[in-house]
């Protein structure tokens, strides 16, 4: 995921949909690594989002307050049009 | 032959291996094993399982800093009202005291750090003895809820008339 993060990034893509809706869980390291994404893209000026998370993957952002700071998604066509407009 | 009392004795699996992450597949097929014979529920044995996860994370990749010749222990043991899990590694020890929160402002856009706190909110009690130079245990401790019912699995001879033997 990392690499195929800064492929993106590299190529001037700044908006990231990550659909993890086959992703039924993650561990401290997984969330280590969501957040060194959103890191990375933000600071490009580009925007991270999340799409199809499971419960408890869910529950994990939401114990470690970070639901709050991800755009999350359920809906991939309303996420897709919530990015705002390439300049 | 003086009789064993056994009426507190634990159930106890243990299990040692050495620092290599692949082991703990190996582990969380042991833990969905013990949980289920406990009488967890799914969603508590998921808990237990994410726990024991962090737990042997920790042990291997920062106790044992992935040193194959470092062994890490792992042992179960259902106690009539909890399930105990003991995790110890051979590392340097840390300070247990001195973890920065994850939650606080500064620290949640960190990578990493939130190991320990996620142990700690999946179980019910979370116990460490380290000693700086001398390795670390960790005591993971999940109760039981009055609900559950244990596995209670056996075999043929459950079915037996267990009458007089000759």
């Amino acid at each position: 995921m990392r690499e195929l993060i800064r492929e993106e990034l590299s190529k001037g893509n700044k908006n990231v949909l990550l659909n993890l809706g086959d992703v039924s869980y993650i561990d401290s390291s997984g969330i280590g690594e969501l957040v060194s994404a959103y890191t990375a893209v933000s600071n490009l000026g580009g925007n991270l989002k999340l799409l199809n998370l499971t419960k408890k993957v869910q529950d994990l952002l939401q114990i470690t307050k970070l639901y709050t700071i991800f755009d999350v998604h359920d809906d991939e066509a309303k996420a897709i049009s919530s990015f705002p407009a390439s300049a | 032959m003086t009789p064993v009392d056994m009426t507190n004795e634990a159930s106890t699996v243990e299990m040692t291996f050495e620092s290599n992450l692949k082991y703990i597949e190996v582990a969380e097929d042991v833990v969905r094993r013990v949980c289920t014979t406990a009488g967890f529920e799914e969603e508590e044995e998921h808990k237990i399982e994410m726990a024991v996860h962090e737990s042997l994370i920790n042990a291997i990749w920062h106790g044992n800093k992935n040193d194959p010749a470092k062994q890490v222990w792992l042992k179960f043991q259902i106690f009539g009202d909890r399930l105990e899990i003991r995790v110890r590694d051979q590392g340097n020890g840390f300070d247990p005291d001195h973890l920065p929160d994850p939650l606080a402002e500064p620290n949640l856009l960190k990578v990493s750090g939130r190991g320990i706190f996620l142990i700690r909110a999946f179980v019910d009690e979370f116990r460490v003895k380290s000693v700086v130079g001398s390795g670390t245990e960790v005591t993971l401790v999940k109760r039981f809820n009055r609900t559950m019912k244990s596995h209670e699995g056996g075999t043929d001879r459950e079915h037996e008339d267990c009458g007089t033997s000759s």
